[in-house]
């Protein structure tokens, strides 16, 4: 059952106070191949309980093909990739169903469903989950849903009507709908002016503060990368190349990591 | 079209069709989707099936009219307009109709919902998108055009006899004796299964279309359209085969 919005859990403290932090999703040596384009060769990261992690790459080095990893929908062809504490490699489809109620995944492209209003898009991986509650709690969880992305007007309008910001807002609203423990941005910026890409940046830091969700996000966007990331991870030739805070990263002499900074 | 090798192609229906049988009848059953499909997919072709129907009823009994004449046997047009109605024309136009509406509606939509990743949206909210989208399509396909068949031979039958009344006069009770007189057990049950048969082809051939639509929109509109082009063409292979099937078992 999820907490009613009064009831939420304080955010818990900062990673870097944490004496072991919690390990919410580990990648381990992950091994992709589409025939023979090797994307990812030998990847691995780890994501601690309240922490927004980046993964920083160039377009087409398979940034999403990791993250779709880590839902299931692509199997990597080698590794282990370890979700609150179960391997999705070995899960069957009930039990992935039940993880996947508790990881959001914000689409590259919002995927919001064109043929239903945003409630009912907010509904569907509420009914569908099986977490249907009485009309009453749907009403108020859709509501606090929208008002947490600041969009509280918009229920009964059709995804068409609404501008790019307003779609990755809502769909985002539909990821938080269900309280994930997890969030995954595949590229939430992309394809947004400046100010909008800003004002989803500061939504994402506001939803880590607000929930204590970890998120790992996947960007090319340096201005998103620096609002919203605790730790930096690159990823370059299917590797992680490095990791770090924003500021050490920009700080190393290596030419492959200064070009991202340039 | 047929961009991939025909047997590629033909492997990979196959397979979807596996599919189909393997996940379609195991639940969880999405009926609340499969009814509303079944009303959205008959009730789109309703006026089209309609219009159809009674324009192929009434061509051919008026065509038919001065040929029939010449060897004076006006008598028969009723019998004959309705056997050609029954038996050929009223399950292979509607189902031509039906794949040209419904097949590439289906194609374009799970398209369009495979290009702006819809579908794995709907797979990670709890929801398999074979049994939601495709399960649910294909048998409404399969159950509506059969009905769809039915109400246009109705409609044909009825344009016939209007057209006989334009020339002539025949009352409704001595047409529908001539016609029902002629009709055997052997001319109307074959026609009838075999409209199942074109029906699963087009939610199918739609699904499978859509379903594996390349990325970026000319994905959607070519599935949209070769949806429509093979379907219709898989129609007129099962109704050459019906047509064996039934001399087969002696019912032609
Ligand atoms: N389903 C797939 N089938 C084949 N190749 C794929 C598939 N998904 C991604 N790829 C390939 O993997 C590479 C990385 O893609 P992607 O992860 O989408 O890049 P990005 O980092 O921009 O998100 C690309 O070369 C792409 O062609
Ligand atoms: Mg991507």
């Amino acid at each position: 059952m999820l907490p009613e919005p009064e009831t939420l859990p304080a955010a818990p403290p900062a990673p870097a106070e944490m004496a072991t932090p919690e390990t919410v999703l580990a990648v381990e040596h992950v091994v992709k191949s589409f025939g023979d384009n090797h994307v990812l060769q030998d990847f691995s990261l780890a994501l601690h309980r309240g922490e927004n992690v980046v993964v920083l790459g160039k377009s087409g080095s398979g940034k999403s093909v990791l993250i779709k990893c880590v839902i299931g929908l692509l199997v990597p062809d080698a590794g282990r990739i370890t979700v609150l504490g179960q391997d999705v490699t070995r899960l069957d489809h009930a039990a992935m169903d039940q993880l996947r109620a508790r990881v959001g995944f914000l689409f590259q492209s919002n995927a919001l469903y064109d043929s239903m209003t945003v409630r009912d898009n907010l509904l569907f991986p509420l009914r569908r989950h099986w977490l249907a509650h009485r009309r009453a709690e749907e009403a108020a969880l859709v509501r606090q849903a929208l008002e947490d992305v600041g969009l509280g007007h918009t229920a009964d309008m059709m995804p068409a009507e609404l501008s790019g910001g307003m779609r990755k807002r809502v769909a985002l609203a539909r990821t938080l709908i269900l309280r994930p423990d997890i969030l995954l941005y595949d590229e939430p910026t992309t394809g947004l002016d400046p100010v909008t890409s800003r004002e989803i940046s500061h939504l994402i830091r506001e939803v880590q503060q607000k929930y204590g969700t970890a998120a790992l996000i996947i960007s090319h966007d340096m201005s998103c990368v620096r609002l919203t990331a605790d730790r930096v991870a690159l990823l370059v030739d299917g590797r992680c190349y490095a990791e770090g805070t924003y500021a050490q990263l920009q700080a190393l002499p290596d030419p492959r990591i200064h070009e991202f900074f340039a | 079209m047929l961009e991939q090798p025909l047997l590629t192609e033909a492997g990979g229906m196959a397979h979807f069709a596996g599919r189909f049988f393997r996940e379609g009848f195991r639940p969880r059953y999405e009926v609340g989707e499969w009814l509303y499909q079944c009303y959205v997919i008959g009730y789109q072709s309703l006026p089209l099936v309609g219009v159809t129907g009674f324009i192929m009823g009434m061509v051919l009994t008026l065509q038919s009219r001065p040929t029939m004449a010449q060897f004076g046997a006006e008598s028969w047009i009723p019998a004959m307009v309705g056997l050609t109605i029954i038996r050929e024309m009223g399950p292979i136009i509607t189902a031509l109709i039906f794949a040209g509406k419904i097949g590439s509606s289906i194609g374009a939509e799970l398209g369009s919902m495979r290009v702006t990743e819809q579908i794995d949206a709907m797979e990670v909210s709890g929801t398999n998108p074979f049994k939601y989208l495709v399960v649910t399509r294909v048998l409404a396909t399969t159950l509506m055009l059969p009905v769809l068949t039915l109400l246009a031979d109705a409609i044909a039958l009825f344009a016939s006899f209007v057209g006989l009344n334009m020339r002539g006069v025949t009352t409704l009770a001595l047409y529908a004796n001539n016609v029902l007189s002629r009709l055997a057990f052997g001319d109307v049950l074959p026609a009838f299964i075999k409209t199942f048969f074109f029906g699963f082809a087009v939610g199918l051939i739609g699904c499978y279309k859509g379903y594996h639509a390349d990325k970026g929109t000319e994905g959607v509109g070519q599935a949209a359209n070769s949806a429509v082009v093979v379907s219709s063409l898989v129609i007129f292979v099962l109704d050459l085969l019906a047509v064996q099937i039934t001399g087969l078992l002696g019912l032609n």
